[in-house]
């Protein structure tokens, strides 16, 4: 009701004598926003503030609210020594903070860019008309409908060097000569972690990329058809760049989510150096340490840099995010 | 007339609730392993039957971390839901300001427990948690193997090396491909720093951070022994070795794939339990020694606790609840069912229990050599303390770097961590 009653106000075209009613319902609408804005403030607006405040501070769990006000300190602080060198400590020295961030900006690299690939691929097929789509449609969601945490865990004895699956029929296949550690060796990690996370999320991007493709009218292939064009050169002439706004969004969705990971590798690999992302270096320092300031800098560290990314990506990459024009 | 029939069954009402009051419902977590839920529940049983209160049980996971960090949230929020925790023996200092000073509670029984155990669960005079059992580790190891090929149960890490290389081999080339020489816990959590502070201290290099609060790990009889047990990954070990807890530990030892394996005693009942490969087939002794100088068979000093939270709704009847799952009654019952090492001095000499579980009295001679881990002296940094430990050790038995190299830097971040004091 409330978006029906705000598209004649966005659009440019309204006339400039604005009716009784139409005011009315303007005023309706934002009354209808209140509860939704007051929900955000509470559930995302004040944990978010008050992390930020927790974060120049010198807060521990045990004591919360005798807090006293540092300043940038737990971001960055140095001191000279009595040699002349300088010394400097905080966050932002911290190779471990740095090794997190390169972890997250790799995992968020490649997992995206496989989920793409393999999501188009996917919703290609799945666009196709074929008997049993439905189900396939309905069957192929079902990695993203299972919880995270059951997934890793499902993944983790699937990984398991002695017991897992994965290992036997490797060796079955005569493709592993020995069974490999994937979660516990550094060498595998990252790529185990990758592998869970894009057997999940794939379906997330087949599906949206697979509602963008159902918008595209069929008469323009049926005329490229008569044309003659080479199915390949249809797909990068018109099927892409008809897909692009809606594979933009799905991109933007999923790069967001990929660099807040979390859950996967907190039960796959939560202590592996190798894998450890900024949210689970953050969760480390605010609830096992004693450093409850310093895992609210990493946290909002983390904000500001997916503020950054999202900012950056949707003036560069011009996202319309209220669809429309194409 | 009416409203005197309201009156009366108000006042009847007012009654009951206050009735209901009584009878409290608790509730108490657990992050137990094994058929340890169906054990506490069994004894929960018990209580409720004896007293009429109510207690359930959330159940959590069994990484003693990802249970840390749950409970330190939930402390920190003032969290009412839950009444009783179940503690690791080293978080007492760590989480002492949001429990209940047991001691008045406690008076009666506290002198039936081992003085040093309510002394590590003692911070600042404030009696934070009763212990429930106790525990240290043992070598589990293959009888009927050590037969076949007729060895003795090793007494140092090098005897160790040398015959389960030696059985593994043999075993190999017999068509069990699956065999190996020793498992343990290797993967990078709180249990690496339980592994490796033995192999530490078993060669005489130290116990991390002293009591009194020097930073001794940086030493060459420390930097052997890591070194030693890099060795072994890969060669008597898995490489998964890297990735495990107790329980994968205990699934290779179970399935009878292994001849010496490094556990605590929970894992000897169900060694013995009729679903287990190895039933009968195997014994315990005491872990091996190292060869430098001071060099001595350690056992990490484990164990657990209950606590009852400060924000309990219901404080007298959860440390009724604590009191007893700390009880004589319940430890014996633990000792029968689990194999859980009693803390009551006592019941080491109880024939039920001797008949029942005869590692136990022996198990006194482990005890004996139990190592605390550094939670005292390292006060409220414990947790970031061996994290660090355990990632040096990690690293170097992933081939990261050599022991001196990755002990070096390990020294260097601890004296960053500790300041001018811990």
């Amino acid at each position: 009701m409330a978006t029906d009653a705000m598209a004649p106000i966005t659009s440019a075209s309204t006339p400039k004598i604005k009716s009784e009613l139409l005011q009315q319902r303007v005023r309706a609408a934002r009354w209808f926003l209140v509860p939704m804005l007051i929900a955000l403030a509470i559930v995302a607006g004040w944990p978010l503030m008050r992390s930020i405040w927790f974060s120049f501070t010198d807060a521990t769990l045990n004591d919360l609210y005798g807090a006293e006000w540092v300043g940038f300190g737990n971001y960055l602080r140095w001191q000279v020594l009595e040699s002349g060198t300088v010394r400097y400590r905080g966050v932002l020295a911290d190779p471990d903070w740095w090794n997190a961030v390169w972890n997250t900006v790799r995992f968020a690299f490649w997992s995206v860019l496989w989920e793409t690939v393999l999501g188009m691929i996917v919703a290609l097929v799945l666009n196709a008309e074929f008997r049993g789509r439905g189900i396939v449609r309905a069957a192929i969601l079902i990695p993203w409908a299972i919880p995270t945490i059951v997934s890793a865990r499902m993944w983790g004895w699937m990984l398991n060097d002695q017991f897992g699956i994965i290992n036997d029929l490797g060796m079955k296949l005569g493709l592993l000569a020995a069974p490999v550690a994937w979660t516990a060796s550094a060498d595998t990690a990252m790529t185990a972690v990758l592998i869970v996370d894009i057997w999940k999320t794939t379906p997330f991007m087949a599906l949206l990329i697979l509602a963008g493709l159902q918008m595209i009218p069929k008469d323009i292939y049926e005329a490229a058809e008569i044309d003659g064009v080479h199915p390949v050169k249809q797909f990068f002439k018109i099927t892409l760049p008809l897909v692009r706004p809606a594979l933009m969004v799905a991109i933007i969705f999923r790069v967001l989510d990929a660099l807040r990971i979390f859950d996967l590798i907190y039960v796959l690999t939560p202590n592996s150096r190798s894998t450890k992302t900024m949210s689970v270096l953050a969760q480390e320092n605010l609830f096992q340490f004693n450093n409850f300031a310093e895992g609210s800098t990493q946290s909002t560290l983390l904000f500001l840099l997916i503020a950054i990314f999202t900012i950056l990506y949707i003036w560069l990459g011009k996202v319309n995010f209220e669809g429309g024009d194409r | 007339m009416k409203l005197k029939t309201l009156l009366v069954s108000m006042m009847a009402s007012v009654t009951l609730v206050a009735g209901a009051a009584q009878a409290a419902e608790l509730s108490i977590v657990s992050g137990d392993t094994g058929n340890g839920l169906a054990f506490l529940r069994s004894q929960l049983d018990r209580f409720e039957a004896e007293t009429g209160h109510t207690v359930t049980v959330v159940p959590m996971p069994s990484s003693t971390t990802d249970q840390f960090g749950q409970y330190r949230l939930w402390l920190a929020a003032g969290n009412t839901d839950i009444d009783v925790y179940q503690t690791d023996v080293i978080w007492a200092p760590q989480l002492a300001d949001q429990f209940l000073d047991l001691t008045e509670a406690a008076a009666d029984v506290v002198d039936q427990h081992f003085p040093s155990i309510i002394e590590s669960q003692t911070v600042d005079g404030k009696l934070v948690a009763l212990p429930a059992f106790t525990d240290a580790p043992a070598l589990y190891y293959r009888k009927d193997l050590l037969e076949k090929y007729g060895k003795e149960v090793p007494t140092t890490w090098s005897e160790l090396e040398a015959t389960a290389k030696e059985i593994m081999d043999a075993e190999r080339a017999a068509g069990n491909s699956e065999m190996w020489g020793f498992v343990f816990q290797g993967n990078a959590y709180e249990g690496l720093t339980c592994d490796a502070l033995e192999w530490v201290v078993s060669n005489g290099g130290g116990q991390i951070v002293e009591p009194d609060g020097t930073i001794s790990i940086n030493n060459e009889q420390a930097a052997a022994a890591i070194d030693r047990a890099a060795g072994w990954v890969g060669t008597i070990a898995p490489e998964g070795v890297l990735g495990y807890m107790e329980e994968e530990s205990r699934g290779v030892w179970q399935l009878g794939n292994a001849v010496f394996h490094r556990n605590w005693p929970y894992a000897y009942s169900l060694g013995n339990g009729d679903d287990s490969a190895v039933k009968g087939l195997f014994d315990v002794a005491p872990l091996p020694m190292g060869d430098g100088e001071g060099a001595r068979s350690a056992a990490t000093l484990g164990g657990w606790n209950v606590a009852v939270s400060k924000y309990s709704q219901d404080p007298e009847a959860a440390i009724e609840l604590a009191k007893f799952l700390a009880s004589a009654d319940v430890q014996k019952e633990r000792a029968l069912s689990q194999s859980n090492l009693p803390t009551i001095e006592a019941l080491y000499d109880d024939a039920d229990i001797a008949a029942a579980q005869p590692i136990i009295p022996n198990w006194k001679e482990i005890f004996q050599n139990a190592v605390p881990r550094p939670s005292a002296p390292t006060k409220t940094d414990y947790n970031e303390v061996s994290s660090l430990f355990w990632s040096a050790v990690h690293d170097t038995l992933s081939g990261n770097g050599s022991a001196a190299e990755n002990l070096e830097i390990l020294e260097a971040d601890l004296q960053d961590l500790k300041g001018d004091a811990w």
